[in-house]
């Protein structure tokens, strides 16, 4: 495989280093990333046999201009005319495709996109997932954030008026064990209208648990569908369970969460193939849980601290562009969140076609809020950053920002039940 | 002769309402002042907000707020919107929206009777939005309902009114006033509504889609009042159930 992710840190011991250097190099050494760990709950779904066999079946190149005009032209779009859309034959009609998106995103939410803001309250991961900041052999400030000190992160964003609130941790039940992330989660009720989730996966009583904790909808990102590039990119930890991760969002539901977030990051494998993928996930989940709410993230790599390498590959704007046209064309109801790895252009241009959430006020390090919304000298006490960030914009400047393209703003669309 | 809409002992002269899903306070400005609503939705999980962005500032004085109780996915759900929007100062009068479907927002008339009941005997002035069903909208009317608001089409659509013969149906057979929600796309559509005898007319994705929002506004304010005029002049009737011819058909007719 192309090992271009491959980082050595000086600080791994001698057996760190071998251990790694199996995991790269032995396929042999690794678990089965098809099979449940102990303790991983198993439940009874149809949905990941359709999903791959929708995208294990998709041959992109056999679409031509004729099925794309075909697909702008039926009132409804069915998977066939997605897949048109996701297709290289597609890129000409962008500017169509765009025009067809804002209708639809009209039709479903008028002129108002939502806002969020991340809070990363721990960095610990027990992953070896080569593309990431937070992998474990990646040598970064790693840090826990206490419950005085996630109330004080969240006091400072909430006086900055931002109502949504989305934490984050990295993948260590060890460190951050479910019942942290609950108070966490009881500390954002305080200060936040809506609490979601970006945590590892767990089982349905423990979504259960957080539900009544005050949180009320869980992302997670399957990275990437491709089951072979899945496993060629976490290497080991529970992240290396594709099935368990694949379920999650309907565990997630299944525990009583509102509403549920899914994405691929874009450029780890064949996007085409993802962006189905991501988006049959999607359609066949909603029809076995109609009442759930959806949305989908276009996360594209971004640079990594000590690994400067990883990028997008060939995703560039003009595909994630028409990634997203087709996701609203085919899902015109679904949430599309552009976070900040995006430019301040692009995120200004998408939000007026099909995006309906960004995030604003972004860091993606630990307990630096203070030092980045209030402009106090950090004392050096944070965690390093997952990824680079590309748009630092504030919450009152993305606010006016969206208004000035003549967009409505909204801070807030929920009630807890 | 006055012309009122009654709703809960209210009389409003206006028979626009503004619906609440895409807010902007320009929009607001527009119903009030250039398409005369008295009444405006507004959604309690929107509302129910902090210091930079509260709706409820905005609501001109005079116009009687509509809360409505998107979101909900239960009856139970929908009784404790309603209840938080009569403790955030929202008034009496409610809406209820109950969805358990996020794709095409349809309500569910089953949930949306349980909490009608439960509301209107705790003194709210229910309005219920509904599936345009008979044998529903006989159950609103036993639940205490102030009003029924049948869908015209999926919420968002700009399809008119696609469910008219039922809609029609509701206005033959209820007594209650049937506010036509939902699916308004055009003045035209909602002047049709009117001239079947429909007691108001609720939209808002029509307008906050409009290239001009106060010439919109303003040209469902008329097409609403010359629906109601053709209604009252009987010519709805004629229009809708066949002309009456000027020489009787039956004057062949010797004893």
């Amino acid at each position: 495989m192309d090992n271009r992710f491959f980082v050595d840190g000086e600080h791994l011991s001698i057996s760190s280093l071998k251990k790694k250097h199996k995991l790269e190099t032995d396929p042999a050494s690794r678990t089965d990333h098809m099979e449940y760990m102990d303790g991983m709950e198993q439940i009874r779904s149809d949905i990941m046999e359709k999903v791959l066999a929708g995208m294990d079946s998709y041959q992109y190149y056999g679409y031509t201009a004729k099925d794309v005009k075909a697909a702008l032209e039926h009132e409804t779009c069915t998977i066939e005319d997605f897949k048109a859309l996701l297709s290289p034959a597609a890129e000409p009609f962008l500017e169509q495709m765009a025009q067809r998106a804002r209708l639809e995103t009209s039709k479903h939410f008028g002129n108002t996109v939502y806002m969020f803001t991340p809070l990363y309250i721990a960095n610990y991961c027990e992953n070896y997932c080569v593309y990431c900041g937070f992998n474990c052999y990646n040598n970064i400030n790693r840090m826990k954030l206490n419950m005085e000190q996630i109330e004080n992160e969240m006091r400072i964003i909430a006086d900055s008026g931002m109502e949504e609130i989305l934490i984050l941790t990295g993948e260590s039940r060890a460190q951050s064990n479910i019942e942290y992330i609950g108070e966490a989660c009881k500390l954002a009720r305080k200060y936040f209208r809506m609490t979601g989730l970006e945590i590892y996966p767990v089982n349905v009583d423990e979504y259960k648990y957080l539900h009544e904790c005050g949180a009320d909808y869980v992302t997670v990102f399957q990275e990437t569908y491709d089951r072979d590039r899945y496993s060629e990119f976490h290497l080991s930890g529970h992240k290396r369970v594709y099935p368990y991760r694949f379920e999650a969002q309907e565990r997630a539901l299944m525990g009583g969460m509102r509403g549920v977030a899914f994405s691929a990051l874009l450029g780890l494998s064949d996007f085409r193939k993802d962006a189905l993928a991501s988006a049959l996930h999607v359609y066949y989940l909603q029809r076995k849980y109609p009442h759930a709410e959806m949305s989908l993230s276009c996360p594209r790599l971004r640079p990594i601290i000590n690994n400067d390498r990883i990028d997008p590959l060939d995703v560039h704007e003009t595909q994630l562009c028409q990634i997203i046209c087709a996701y609203r064309i085919f899902l015109p109801f679904v949430g599309i969140t552009v976070s900040s790895r995006e430019s301040e252009s692009f995120r200004n241009g998408i939000v007026k076609i099909a995006a309906t959430k960004v995030s604003a006020g972004v860091s993606t390090g630990i307990g630096d809020h203070e030092s980045k919304y209030n402009g106090r000298e950090s004392d050096g006490n944070e965690g390093d950053e997952q990824f680079e960030i590309n748009d630092a914009r504030s919450l009152d400047v993305m606010y006016r920002d969206i208004t000035n393209e003549g967009l409505q703003p909204v801070l807030n669309d929920y009630i807890y039940m | 002769m006055e012309d009122k809409l009654i709703l809960g002992g209210r009389e409003f002269s206006s028979r626009f309402i503004l619906g609440s899903g895409k807010y902007s306070m320009n929009l607001i400005e527009a119903a009030v002042r250039d398409a005369g609503a008295e009444i405006i939705t507004l959604a309690v999980r929107r509302a129910n907000t902090k210091e930079q962005e509260n709706i409820l500032d905005y609501i001109p004085e005079g116009v009687t707020l509509l809360p409505n109780t998107s979101g909900a996915r239960t009856a139970e759900e929908a009784v404790r919107i309603a209840r938080l929007a009569r403790e955030i100062g929202c008034g009496d009068f409610v809406k209820i929206e109950i969805m358990r479907d996020t794709k095409y927002l349809l309500p569910d008339n089953n949930e949306t009777i349980k909490a009608t009941e439960i509301l209107a005997n705790e003194g709210f002035v229910v309005l219920p939005y509904m599936y345009p069903d008979l044998y529903a909208a006989r159950d609103f009317v036993n639940a205490g309902a102030a009003a029924v608001m049948p869908l015209a089409a999926p919420i968002g659509s700009n399809k008119g009114l696609a469910t008219k013969e039922f809609i029609q149906i509701l206005v033959d057979e209820i007594d209650l006033p049937v506010i036509v929600d939902a699916g308004i796309g055009r003045p035209s559509q909602a002047c049709e509504a009117m001239e079947m005898g429909a007691a108001a007319i609720m939209a808002n994705t029509a307008l906050a889609t409009a290239g001009d929002l106060p010439m919109m506004a303003s040209a469902f304010r008329y097409a609403v009042e010359a629906g109601r005029k053709a209604y009252l002049s009987g010519l709805g009737r004629v229009l809708t159930r066949g002309a009456s011819a000027s020489d009787p058909l039956t004057g062949f007719l010797r004893d």
